[in-house]
């Protein structure tokens, strides 16, 4: 097996054993609940990137934390953790959303997208991710998969934005390297604007 | 103090209706916590420093959302998110200050799911308070904001009361401005509120920032017809541009006669614990044609009383100006 595989797994094993550690106290709530009175329950399904995935979801459970650490969509990255950076940007609804301060459970029956899920069915690149790469856009990269998801929610929106549009669309989105214009130029590129 | 990069332990509901989530709240009162968009929450969780036993998510209760026009003006739903009001043609040509001010809230992911509810009743911003420290708002007997080395720029220049910190909302002030009425539920009762009277100082509660007692919800907001379509401003100075709280905000509603004011509310976020309206400058503006000299000669007012802290004078010039900018031709 690929060392590199057997490793993510392991590691997978290990949190997901001190998650049910960690979940332990909440019994004494899930318990106090009667039927009916909207409790949620932990087995539910969601629907991420076109495909329906069952998972096993404590109550306070983040989108972030079930995405990365449950369905093994890495692409998605906790920053800050706080609402304060934009890395965990995905899209709800074609929304976008910060995923590190989104409850998993209020995402049943909407549409999640993912980084992983823009490319099309053959592998290629979505257009704003072919821009990125064309302009050199990223630095790091680790705020490129939400920069993407906040420039493909804008595309969707307004297929041919303004670059004042596009820095609107985008500042959600902190950029550690500063690769700001990088990024709006790749978006302009998205766009057809810019070749 | 730590801060831990998880959710902790906490129960979640998620009720169908109004009525049900008023049960819950009732139910568990202090140890319940209403869910909006959630973005005020997380990060109370994520440290720890408030410990909610369930939450009681309201952000896809039917009944809650959406904006309606009614013979009293407009309804908003308290569940209704910041995006929505943003793109709502009606409130955009009639209370465009609404639009203004919730415009300029956090970032556009935050807005996308942060409700009007979440935005009015979040708690302040004041990081003493907000590390958990056992200070006069979280029930101790100190203010860490007050001393002779605190650091209070961001902090109160009026109404304060042991504690200093100020009100975060931006819907806030043009909801004042608006003249707005809250409607408020629990499981046996309703009320309304004028929002003025909404959201309330230290010397009236310091352990809260608004009205709601425990178990009970902000279900609507409705904007009266009288300043349908008048003059408004706002603007908001901050730091930067994106995730900001304000550290002074203006929302105005001015109704005009010929040139002259007929009537005007001005209200300042980010200098009280609550929305400040500046009755002084609302008194001497009317009947005055809106121009330079009429926004120098009032300007002043808006400071008098005021009591700035050690690093915060800076607000009180810069109220003055915000006003001269409201008030200019
Ligand atoms: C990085 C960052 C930057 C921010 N910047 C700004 C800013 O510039 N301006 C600004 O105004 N805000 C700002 N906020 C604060 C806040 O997150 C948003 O204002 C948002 O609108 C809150 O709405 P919510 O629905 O997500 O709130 P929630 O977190 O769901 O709720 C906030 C509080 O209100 C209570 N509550 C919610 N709905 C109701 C209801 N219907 N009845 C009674 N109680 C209720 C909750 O119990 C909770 O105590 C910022 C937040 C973050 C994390
Ligand atoms: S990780 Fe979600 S905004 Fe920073
Ligand atoms: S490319 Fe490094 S943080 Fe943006």
């Amino acid at each position: 097996m690929n060392p590199q595989l057997s490793r993510r797994r392991f590691i997978k094993t290990v949190i997901a054993s001190s998650v049910a550690a960690a979940s332990h106290n909440s019994f004494p709530v899930a318990k106090a609940h009667h039927v009916g009175d909207g409790y949620v329950d932990r087995l539910i399904t969601i629907i991420v990137n076109g495909k329906k995935r069952r998972v096993d979801v404590m109550p306070q459970e983040t989108l972030a934390y079930t995405l990365r650490y449950k369905l093994g969509l890495t692409g998605t990255k906790i920053g800050c953790n706080r609402g304060e950076c934009g890395a965990c940007t995905v899209l709800i609804d074609d929304v976008t959303n910060y995923s590190c301060s989104t409850l998993t459970h209020s995402v049943r029956t909407r549409n999640v997208t993912t980084v992983e899920g823009v490319q099309s069915d053959d592998g290629s690149l979505h257009p704003v991710q072919q821009a990125f790469v064309d302009e050199l856009s990223p630095q790091c990269g680790f705020c490129t998969p939400g920069q993407v998801m906040s420039a493909v929610a804008l595309l969707r929106e307004n297929p041919n934005p303004t670059r004042e549009e596009a820095r609107q669309a985008l500042s959600g989105n902190i950029c550690r390297c500063g690769a700001y214009d990088h990024y709006l130029n790749g978006v302009m590129r998205a766009a057809g604007q810019r070749s | 103090m730590a801060s831990y990069d998880v959710m902790p332990d906490v129960g979640l509901f998620q009720p169908a209706t109004v009525d049900d989530a008023l049960r819950l709240a009732d139910r568990f009162l202090d140890e319940g916590w209403l869910l909006g968009g959630g973005q005020d929450t997380y990060g109370w969780l994520k440290d720890r420093a408030k410990n909610p036993k369930a939450l009681i998510d309201i952000s896809h209760i039917d009944e809650l959302r959406g904006i309606r026009k009614t013979d009293n003006g407009v309804d908003i739903g308290a569940a209704t998110t910041l995006r929505e009001i943003i793109g709502d043609a009606s409130i955009g040509r009639d209370y465009s200050l609404l639009v203004d001010a919730a415009r300029r809230v956090a970032s556009p992911q935050i807005r996308n799911v942060g409700t009007l509810g979440g935005n009015l009743v979040q708690d302040t911003r004041c990081w003493y308070y907000r590390r958990g420290l056992a200070c006069y708002r979280a029930g101790g007997n100190i203010c860490y904001a007050d001393g002779p080395q605190a650091m209070n720029r961001e902090h109160s220049v009026f109404g304060a009361s042991r504690c200093v910190a100020v009100s975060p909302s931006d819907t806030a002030t043009a909801l004042v401005a608006l003249d707005a009425t809250m409607t408020i539920r629990s499981a046996d009762s309703s009320r309304t509120l004028p929002a003025e009277r909404f959201f309330v100082g230290p010397a009236t509660h310091i352990t809260r920032m608004t009205a709601l007692e425990p178990g009970e919800m902000l279900t609507a907001v409705t904007i009266p017809p009288t300043w349908a379509g008048k003059r408004f401003y706002f603007e908001k100075v901050a730091d930067r541009n994106v995730w900001d709280f304000a550290l002074v905000s203006i929302a105005a509603a001015m109704s005009l006669d010929g040139d002259a004011v007929a009537d005007a509310r001005l209200v300042c976020g980010g200098v009280a614990c609550t929305p400040h309206r500046l009755k002084g400058v609302e008194r001497a503006v009317r009947g005055k044609t809106l121009s330079d000299e009429t926004a120098d000669a009032v300007a002043p007012l808006a400071t008098k009383g005021a009591k700035p802290l050690n690093y915060n004078h800076f607000k009180l010039p810069l109220i003055e100006n915000l006003v001269r900018r409201a008030l200019r031709g």
